[in-house]
């Protein structure tokens, strides 16, 4: 039985009166790549925040590699990074030190090779006010790949980026995949989703509707797009 | 349900990294971000400065009571401003949900809050001795005490900082908060003001009875209270 990166039970969180998550149970292998699709609203970054311990379920249970999120909260956050809608930037730092910022705190030193790798390197000493929301993408690329995590959540990472942005991403996930991290992946891009990952999940209305392997997620599945 | 590292997990694995690199690392950035939005310091200075020119139109061309005043004036004027910095102090938090990213680093709630309280403290104290040259001009209230001055306005800045850190990051996502941060702070923050007020008093107008220690002491003993207390629930505000 492969191990289990991502373990949930009937997970459920609500925003007032309106449940974004409603009960979902599901599994995500190590190592895997997974796509997960949904119309807006459907509840995808919801999961994802609270696989990261951004935002406390109100009911089920939720296993990161292994840990309980919400009673082993830093033991997730140590394994864990999210690259989320928001970007977590400085705006008043320069793209090297809002790594830099990162990196104290991680313990570790910021490599200019990671501004490099996402295509920043002529850039890394402009602050982030001035950053298109493409390059603020890289950046937080960047800032994700610096934790060296072993479950990695991306949100949409492909909003924003422009082709060349694409490429970069592609690339970013297959070496992830080589380093043996688990990817968990929000998007609209179906068919990009199908060639890059080994299993999808469908929600709907916050409700787990379809898993399996992505070459066969359904081709009519809400939410997604036959572009890029 | 299959747990692999449930056993070697704990509450604070996180935490296991030194507690005071977080805070320095915290302190490095808040200090650098300060250093990067000085033009908004300059403002705050300037309110400040205003505000003390304002009071002694409230008094008027009283020079002996204008002096008599000048250290409340001096705090009230300090305590105006400091309103503004703390609020600005987590508008870059919140912004990109910076603040957010860095807890899910992890970094330690703790050694966030410290780091960014102290750099409100230096901020907070290099406004104050820039508004003493102008109560000096304004209200001609001068001591040569100078150290013990500016070690009357590191503890009343700590007065100020450490809870208005904590109100400024409860109240950063709001849309009144403009509004809320100073209704929370100030009645905190009462007995902190007038222990500074009374201590920098009687450095410009004359200590006859000795009392200068005692409300010192008393400064120190509200600021240890509330750096140790806001430190506690700081964790609370920002996780839940």
């Amino acid at each position: 039985m492969a191990t289990l990166a991502v373990e949930t039970r009937g997970l459920s969180r609500r925003y007032g009166r309106r449940w974004a998550l409603a009960d979902v149970s599901l599994e995500v292998p190590a190592g895997s790549v997974t796509m997960l699709a949904g119309r807006n609203g459907s509840g995808k970054s919801t999961l994802l925040r609270v696989l990261a311990t951004a935002l406390r379920a109100d009911h089920g249970e939720a296993l990161v590699l292994g840990h309980d999120v919400r009673r082993e909260r830093d033991a997730v956050r140590l394994k864990v990074a999210l690259l989320a809608h928001q970007s977590f930037l400085y705006e008043a730092l320069t793209a090297r030190e809002n790594l830099q910022v990162a990196a104290s705190f991680l313990g570790r030193d910021a490599e200019g090779a990671l501004l490099e790798r996402v295509g920043l390197g002529t850039r890394a000493d402009d602050p982030v006010a001035s950053f298109s929301a493409g390059m603020r993408k890289r950046l937080s690329l960047a800032r994700v790949l610096l934790q060296q995590a072993e479950l990695v959540l991306l949100d949409e990472p492909y909003g924003e980026l422009d082709p060349p942005g694409f490429a970069l991403l592609d690339g970013v996930i297959g070496e992830l995949r080589q380093r043996g991290a688990t990817v968990v992946m929000a998007t609209h891009l179906v068919d990009r989703g199908r060639l890059l990952c080994d299993r999808a999940l469908l929600l709907e209305e916050g409700r787990l509707a379809w898993s399996g392997p992505a070459r066969e997620m359904p081709a009519e599945a809400p939410g997604g797009s036959a572009h890029a | 349900m299959e747990r692999p590292g449930a056993r070697d997990a704990g509450r604070g694995a996180g935490r296991e990294r030194s507690r005071l690199s977080g805070f320095l690392a915290a302190l490095r950035k808040d200090l650098l971000l300060q250093w990067r939005t000085r033009a908004q310091f300059v403002a705050v200075f300037v309110f400040g400065a205003t505000a003390l020119l304002l009071f002694s139109f409230a008094i008027g061309p009283d020079a002996a009571a204008l002096r008599q005043h000048s250290a409340g004036f001096l705090w009230l004027g300090l305590l105006l401003s400091s309103t503004l910095a703390l609020a600005d102090s987590f508008e870059s938090e919140v912004q990109h949900r910076a603040l957010e990213g860095l807890l899910l680093l992890p970094a330690d709630p703790r050694a966030l809050y410290y780091g960014k309280a102290l750099a409100n403290v230096l901020q907070l104290t290099v406004l104050g001795v820039g508004l003493v040259p102008v109560i000096v001009v304004l209200y001609d209230a001068f001591t040569a005490r100078i150290p013990a001055l500016l070690a009357i306005i590191v503890l009343g800045a700590a007065g100020l900082s450490a809870p208005g850190t904590l109100y400024s990051a409860m109240t950063a996502q709001m849309r009144a908060r403009n509004t809320l941060l100073p209704l929370l702070l100030f009645p905190l923050v009462v007995p902190a003001l007038l222990a500074a007020v009374k201590s920098t008093s009687l450095l410009i107008l004359g200590d006859p009875m000795g009392q200068l220690t005692s409300w010192v002491a008393l400064l120190v003993a509200f600021d240890a209270v509330y750096w140790s207390l806001c430190g506690l629930v700081f964790e609370r505000v920002v996780e839940d």
